[in-house]
């Protein structure tokens, strides 16, 4: 991408976030401020996918597993200290420490690409089996840490909202954690961009591009690649605690396939290797599925029989159906996501209007 | 010494059903560098092929040992064409691939199967060790899944398509210059894998209720056991479930079966730390 479009880009983001920031509050309903929070975790999440696989590329099938390590630690964290600037903290240390701890075995094994992406997945789903049976399964009993039950499948209700900083009465309310949600995304988005333009950022690019090379002029692959790991894993874990905030609530669904598959298919469609991409693609793809709904709820549409079997129509727009030819059409067709393919369709008409520029004059 | 008796079967049970849900997976991966994430939905297709066919009035082993895998196998074929051969020596692109198809068949059968389909009865009723009492079917699955292993071996081993299938892996161009038509060998080997899992599926089905997620309940186990076994099929498949089946099975007795699941993933982990191409990256090389 030009240095021209760079600078077009990082305006109009700048733009954006003093709209989201300023403007929208001023008119919009409180309803949609809150499903805009919402949509801010996500992003958020999404952010930290596109940090880790589209410029470490490092394939983190299991991202959301840090997504859920911070909701989970703000939401003990909180019911038992009663005030929420160290759970926050704690939600961001926490997946660190774990994305360290994992890092370390899969960086340091040199494990291949297609292993790590299994691993992850799969402490993924070992952490969604435990944490279902943290209300019995697991030990015999409920588990507790300090007075917070962690409730198994049903997860951790009511929980307490960020406060500001020293101050546990002074809670936020929608508006509040609106502008708390939506600031964190922006501040994580442009932190993001910021560090890809350090010496640390560049350096993981070049890993991502040629580890061999990379490691031939001087530089620990291994030791990089780790450190975006925990980078991205801080930032997944930042997204959980906000996630946690908007409902008041954190349960096992964030461990579960279905939600650390969407995370990868955010990145895919939105683009790998940017970073606006996958905030949108977040955004519009948790729309549909939130409009959708799961079809195992919902009630029979139609009845066939098949070979003397029946079969039940529900809603046949199942959000796994979805999600699902989603993913299949884009690896299939359209590999680099929808931002690279616009940035195709967009040079050619920057380089004319450079060239229409150094005419003119 | 009756409790004994029940620790082993208990154990032998637990790497004999690792095997078995692993295997088709195995195959695919080591034969052709694939890996299935549609593995569970496979397990999934099987389960319900057989208790859709019980409950037309089929035999429950005509129904497990035949149409569960013909079914998933014919339905591996298509997979292969459709989206497999597309993307191969791409292993991410595979991964992603077949992670879409894997939620797409946990959507559809939720759209058009549902979660309330009566399952069937587990089989072969129970007999007893001293105080204990355990299940045949127990017993059975140890069998079968010993069997399995034994025919895919002796199907790579003696057998002119397993000749010509272990050449593809090995060197697809020189196999294709001698004559062999790769892609018929890539296909047919998905076949066996896939019908290898659908027969998995159908002998899960009586012990657990078939549902559209029922994959994910295994998926994982499979995959670490694949990758800790490493490339090769056979003996990476035999040595991971050895190891990771004892494992597990043993926490499970001093604990509960979660924390068994938990330490069957810290093991492998760790094993990968001292193994990064799992157990056959090592030993066994030259093995099946």
């Amino acid at each position: 991408m030009s240095a021209t479009a760079t600078r077009l880009g990082l305006a109009a983001m700048v733009v954006a976030a003093l709209f989201f920031l300023f403007a929208l509050p001023r008119f919009a309903e409180l309803y949609v401020l809150n499903d805009i929070t919402v949509y801010a975790a996500m992003a958020t999440l999404a952010l930290s996918l596109a940090l880790v696989w589209g410029f470490g590329g490092i394939l983190s099938l299991g991202q959301s597993v840090f997504f859920g390590i911070g909701g989970y630690a703000y939401a003990v964290a909180a019911i038992n200290m009663g005030e929420s600037t160290v759970p926050v903290l704690l939600g961001v240390a926490l997946p660190m420490a774990a994305a360290a701890l994992l890092g370390y075995f899969m960086f340091y094994g040199r494990v291949s690409d297609v292993y790590l992406a299994v691993i992850t997945l799969t402490v993924s789903l070992i952490f969604y089996h435990v944490m279902v049976a943290t209300s019995g399964g697991l030990t015999g009993g409920q588990i507790k840490i300090g007075s917070a039950a962690l409730g198994g499948y049903n997860g951790i209700p009511g929980l307490p909202v960020v406060n500001l900083p020293g101050d546990p009465a002074a809670q936020l309310d929608f508006e509040g954690m609106y502008y708390f949600a939506v600031g964190t995304l922006f501040l994580v988005y442009f932190g993001v961009r910021w560090l890809l333009t350090t010496r640390f950022g560049r350096v993981a690019v070049a890993i991502r591009e040629n580890e061999r090379r990379a490691e031939l002029l001087g530089y620990d692959a291994r030791l990089y690649k780790l450190g975006v790991y925990v980078v991205g894993a801080g930032i997944a874990g930042l997204a959980g605690v906000l996630y946690a905030n908007w409902g008041g609530f954190i349960s096992p669904v964030v461990f579960n396939i279905f939600f650390t598959a969407q995370v990868i298919v955010w990145v895919m469609v939105g683009g790998l290797g940017t970073l606006v991409g996958p905030m949108v693609a977040a955004v519009a793809l948790q729309y549909v599925v939130t409009e959708l709904g799961a079809a195992a709820t919902s009630e029979i549409k139609a009845s066939a029989t098949i070979l003397g079997v029946r079969f039940d129509a529900r809603d046949f727009l199942d959000s796994n159906v979805v999600l699902g030819v989603v993913f299949i059409v884009f690896t299939l067709f359209v590999p680099k996501g929808v931002a690279p393919y616009v940035q195709e369709k967009l040079a050619p008409w920057f380089a004319r209007r450079r060239a229409d520029g150094r005419a003119a004059p | 010494m009756d409790y004994a008796l029940v620790v082993l079967i208990q154990v032998a049970y637990a790497i004999a059903s690792l095997a078995l849900i692993s295997v088709g997976l195995a195959i695919i991966f080591g034969m052709m560098r694939v890996i299935n994430f549609a593995h569970g939905e496979f397990l999934m297709l099987g389960g319900f092929a057989t208790i859709i066919a019980v409950h037309q009035g089929a035999n429950l082993w005509v129904a497990m040992f035949a149409v569960a895998p013909l079914t998933v196998g014919l339905f591996g074929i298509v997979v292969e064409r459709l989206i497999i051969r597309p993307l191969y020596g791409r292993m991410i692109e595979t991964v992603l691939a077949t992670w879409g198809l894997s939620l797409l068949m946990i959507g559809v059968a939720s759209v058009a199967i549902g979660y309330y389909r009566e399952g069937v009865a587990t089989p072969l009723g129970s007999f007893a060790i001293g105080i204990y009492r355990e299940s045949g079917y127990t017993l059975f699955i140890i069998a079968v899944s010993a069997l399995v292993l034994l025919a895919v071996f002796a199907l790579l081993r003696f057998t002119r398509f397993g000749l010509i299938a272990r050449a593809t892996m090995q060197n697809p161009g020189m196999a294709a210059s001698l004559g062999v038509n790769t892609r018929r060998v890539y296909a047919l080997t998905f076949f066996v894998g896939s019908a290898l899992s659908g027969l998995a599926g159908g002998l899960i089905a009586p012990l657990t209720s078939i549902v559209p997620n029922v994959g994910t309940a295994y998926i994982a186990k499979a995959f670490i056991t694949v990758i800790g076994g490493g490339a090769v099929a056979l003996a990476g498949t035999l040595s991971a479930s050895a190891l990771f089946g004892t494992v597990s099975q043993i926490v499970a007795f001093l604990a509960t079966p979660i924390i068994g699941e938990v330490a069957l993933l810290i093991a492998a982990i760790a094993l990968l730390r001292l193994l990064p191409e799992g157990i056959t990256g090592r030993y066994f090389r030259r093995s099946l």
